[in-house]
């Protein structure tokens, strides 16, 4: 296969419809990634498959020129699944958003990812519905004042990597759509794992909620704000680079480096352990005042996907009873002969 | 057949037909019983029908009147079409038991009842305020009164049972009466038992004691002084078996899935009564059958839409509540034009409503139970062996139209058994299915122009990379379009597509009277009633035809003609006239609906007086 595949560019990958986003918004810095990144994977053009719900992420496989399903609201992860088990040799690729896949699709994606089917999800969170013109989202701040919100929202939102871990992704990472490098590394080892690949991408609205993610993207500050993680790492962040996030008891908590304070103090990062509590705890610090938000791959386990365990059962039972024979199927059982 | 020894004041009488009713606690075994005399006795080659009714609750407590479950069979030496009106014999476990189901017994019935069950305490369970045993109200049946419970532990003592497991076997002595009286052999009996309980010999072992115990107990007890014959029906020649609805619908999605050469996918939840077709397709994996217990209904469907974009043979399962929460989902499948069978075991609703009691009140539902115009072929079994026949025909039309199609079976035909003449492959449709492997030319919604069908183009096929979606779409090339005559053009296209599909459909030919003074129009389950009813008022000289619609969207082309050869129309539904108000819009004919809506089949008694008032 590999000796007859076509040397693609990110060209082949664009569609000739017209891209309806808003101009300024964060999906096509998205969209540029993944076409730049699916050309680079090996994989034969015709095996992508991408399925995404309703919303403005949703739009994503109409400018993909792959095969695409642009599904109902919610419910891609169940469209995908059903493709995935019908033929595990697609590579298929979830578009979705906060709305889609946390609030009404919400079932759909922790089962998704319990499961450990062999998907791509990509969760564009911009924290706010874009494509029904600016009602707060599940991932919306607490008192968030959006257009049913007007007194401000006093729901408690999701934190959709907490969640993932929660239901036992095999694959956590997060990105952000302005970090081109970053995000296309992060699709990079997303796209190598087998198993469920769980990845939030920090999107900005730029119509509904813009500068929602200011605080980690601003020049000055991505670096004090955000902290990079790296399997095999010490976890430092800052411009300087001089502090760090340290383990205590069941907590996490920020040091200085100096002062004592050393890099083999810190918390080296971990995400191939099989236990997701440390992860989890990674997960958390983002919202806790204090504590950079983690951009990276949390979590990377390998566990043996869902398409084919529900494959090795079938392969099994027919090197076991032979394939199926129709005629004895039809007349198994106690049979009676009238003349 | 048995070769006991009868004794000379025993009397064996030849019968031509009989029912049974075995009634008892949830607990007491009796869907087993009267599944392992069905069994027994299609075997024998008796026509017969069965009706199984039981609560929704696993364990009501124990003894109580919403406990009480039911297991009821009509076999006969000629064609059976119903589990009967009434029945022969009633055995009832308990007092609860006796008080549901002693109206349905006919007078001068045999009545066998367990009075080690009719203590205080289980008449108080039961709000008896006196013993029936004693006050003379049983006067009018041949009443039998057995100690199952004591003479059951006397069969088992030596077994080294707790009283517990022992009294879990009363059923089989019962069942070892029945076998008796109506002159069986056990033996096909002894194999389940050996199968069900391979790792538990002992338990296989009481079993089988406690039936023998029975049987004998009726040999060596005066009481029992006739045992009845029922010759084998004269069936047509073949191989039968006994099959359920539901495993019919299981067999039929396989069988269509191996005449289609391409493996079939049930996404499905668990739901009473559609679950038993879940567990029997996760039993064929060498066939094949992928079968994925999903999150919720929705998501079943959508992995079904989902396998069938990937083309495999796309199935769903559900009842009532199920099909309302796969609507949308639904309309994602008219959209995108994809073939899926979505199978609608019926039951009582609205909402939860009766989940193990049978109705036929979807039908509008799967006509036009989705938002705009989303028109479905609809197709209803009729049948428990038809069921098979059914899931075939719905998966032709899916893959030749590429179109979803809804399958309406019900409680009555899931649960119900009859024997079933097993096909020989040649006689099953071909189902052929081509898929788009051609990129010259190629467009998603290209229409073939007979069938209206789109191609069906895999993920996977090199230069066929296509967006689909519930998006409406540019008629042909399938790219998003918001222009307003396309839309219209659209709907129009999607509506005939699924009018197209009555050119495959068989022109009526009604049953009984070609034309004459009454047309009984019915659909699905209520065949059995309709048919026994009709044949008993022909032969009283009325002239009177019956058609059971199989195909409801599109309706066969001529049907108008066959309702108007007749001079009043009489719709049975177990509804409040779902069809009958079709068939009054479609064919501006007064035809008249006959409805029961109490969770259970209609009576032929009931249809038979229906139609002496029509034409009296």
């Amino acid at each position: 296969m590999s000796a007859t595949l076509p040397v693609y560019t990110k060209k082949d990958f664009q569609t000739d419809q017209e891209v309806r986003w808003c101009p300024g918004c964060g999906d096509y810095a998205i969209l540029s990634a993944v076409q730049s990144v699916f050309p680079e994977l090996g994989i034969p053009k015709e095996k992508f498959v991408v399925v995404s719900g309703i919303g403005c992420s949703s739009r994503f496989p109409y400018y993909m020129n792959t095969f695409g399903f642009h599904g109902i609201h919610g419910r891609a992860p169940a469209i995908a699944s059903g493709i995935k088990l019908a033929r595990p040799d697609l590579e298929v690729w979830v578009a979705t958003g906060d709305g889609d896949s946390l609030a009404i699709g919400g079932n759909h994606t922790i089962h998704l990812l319990r499961r450990n089917v062999g998907l791509k999800v990509l969760l564009f969170n911009n924290r706010i519905y874009g494509l029904t013109k600016g009602q707060y989202s599940p991932t919306s701040e607490q008192g968030k004042k959006a257009k049913s919100t007007p007194f401000g929202s006093v729901d408690r939102p999701f934190h959709p990597l907490s969640l993932a871990l929660g239901a036992e992704a095999t694959f956590v990472a997060r990105s952000v759509d302005v970090f081109q490098p970053h995000l296309k590394a992060v699709l990079k080892r997303a796209a190598a794992h087998r198993g469920a690949a769980f990845v939030e991408v920090l999107q900005n609205c730029n119509i509904f909620n813009d500068g929602a993610w200011d605080q980690l993207t601003e020049k000055e500050l991505r670096e004090e704000n955000t902290i990079a993680l790296e399997h095999g790492q010490p976890l430092i962040f800052g411009k300087n680079k001089d502090r760090g996030i340290r383990l205590s008891g069941l907590e996490l908590e920020v040091v200085a480096l100096g002062h004592g304070v050393t890099e083999r103090d810190l918390l080296v990062h971990d995400a191939q352990r099989s236990n997701p509590a440390l992860a989890f705890l990674l997960s958390r610090m983002d919202g806790t005042p204090g504590f950079p938000t983690p951009i990276g791959v949390l979590r990377e386990v390998e566990a043996r996907p869902y398409e084919a365990l529900v494959h090795d059962q079938i392969e099994g039972a027919i090197a076991k009873k032979g394939k199926g024979d129709l005629e004895a199927l039809l007349k198994a059982g106690d049979v009676w002969e009238v003349r | 057949m048995a070769t006991t020894d009868v004794p000379a004041q025993r009397r064996r009488e030849v019968i031509d037909r009989a029912a049974i009713r075995f009634c008892g606690d949830s607990g007491d075994g009796m869907q087993i019983t009267g599944s392992q005399f069905t069994n027994t006795t299609a075997l024998f080659g008796n026509d017969l029908a069965t009706f199984p009714d039981y609560p929704a609750e696993i364990r009501a407590p124990a003894g109580t009147l919403p406990g009480v479950s039911g297991f009821q069979i009509n076999f006969a030496a000629t064609d059976v079409f119903t589990p009967g009106d009434s029945v022969d014999v009633l055995v009832a476990m308990n007092p609860a038991a006796l008080k549901t189901n002693l109206a349905d017994l006919k007078p001068g019935g045999v009545l066998i009842l367990n009075t080690d069950a009719f203590k205080e305490t289980d008449l108080k369970k039961a709000q008896m305020a006196r013993n029936p045993l004693e006050d003379h109200s049983l006067d009018g049946f041949r009443l039998f009164e057995v100690e199952l419970s004591k003479l059951t532990r006397a069969a088992l003592r030596d077994l080294g049972l707790d009283a517990r497991s022992m009294d879990r076997c009363k059923n089989f002595f019962a069942l070892g009466m029945c076998y008796w009286l109506y002159n069986r052999t056990m033996e096909a009996t002894h194999r389940w038992l050996d199968e069900k309980f391979g790792a538990k010999p002992l338990l296989a072992e009481a079993n089988k004691l406690a039936m023998k115990a029975g049987y004998a107990y009726c040999d060596a007890t005066e009481a029992f002084q006739v045992s009845y014959d029922i010759p084998p029906a004269r069936l047509t020649p073949g191989t039968y078996r006994n099959l359920s609805g539901n495993g019919a619908l299981a067999l039929g999605l396989v069988a269509a899935s191996q005449r289609a050469g391409i493996p079939l996918f049930l996404g499905s939840y668990p739901i009473t009564p559609a679950s038993d077709v879940l567990h029997e397709l996760s039993h064929y994996k060498e066939f094949g059958v992928t079968t994925f217990q999903a999150e919720d209904e929705i998501a079943a469907i959508g992995s079904a839409i989902g396998a069938a974009y990937a083309g495999l043979l796309a199935v769903t399962t559900t009842s009532g509540p199920g099909m309302a929460l796969k609507t949308e989902a639904l309309g994602l499948a008219v959209a995108v034009e994809l073939p899926l069978v979505v199978c609608n075991i019926q039951r009582g609703g609205p909402s939860t409503g009766l989940p193990t009691k049978t109705e036929q009140a979807d039908l509008l539902q799967a006509l036009f139970g989705r938002n705009s115009e989303a028109p479905i072929p609809v197709l209803a079994a009729s049948t428990p062996g038809d069921c098979f026949w059914v899931a075939l025909e719905a998966c032709r039309i899916a893959i030749k139209y590429m179109v979803p199609v809804i399958i309406l079976s019900d409680g009555y035909l899931a649960n119900g058994a009859e024997p079933w003449k097993i096909p020989a492959l040649d006689e099953l449709p071909e189902i052929p299915v081509r898929f788009r492997t051609d990129a010259e030319g190629f467009l998603p919604y290209a229409r073939d122009p007979v069938t209206l069908a789109r191609p069906w183009a895999l993920p996977g096929t090199p230069g066929l990379e296509h967006r689909l979606g519930g998006l409406e779409k540019q008629d042909g090339s399938g790219a998003i379009s918001y222009d307003p005559l396309n839309h219209e053009r659209m709907v129009q296209l999607r509506a005939a597509k699924v009018a197209a599909v009555a050119q495959d459909i068989p022109d009526l030919v009604p049953a009984g009277d070609p034309e004459g003074d009454l047309l009984l129009v019915g659909w699905g389950s209520t065949y059995g009633p309709i048919t026994a009813a009709l044949r008993a008022q022909r032969e009283k000289g009325r002239r009177i035809g019956h058609v059971q619609l199989r195909h409801l969207n599109p309706l066969p082309r001529n049907l108008g003609n066959v309702l108007r050869r007749y001079r009043q129309v009489v719709v049975p539904e177990m509804n409040l006239g779902q069809l009958v108000w079709l068939l009054r819009a479609k064919y501006l004919v007064d035809a008249q609906g006959f409805n029961k809506v109490q969770g259970k089949p209609f009576k032929q008694s009931e249809i038979e007086a229906k139609i002496e008032e029509v034409l009296s």
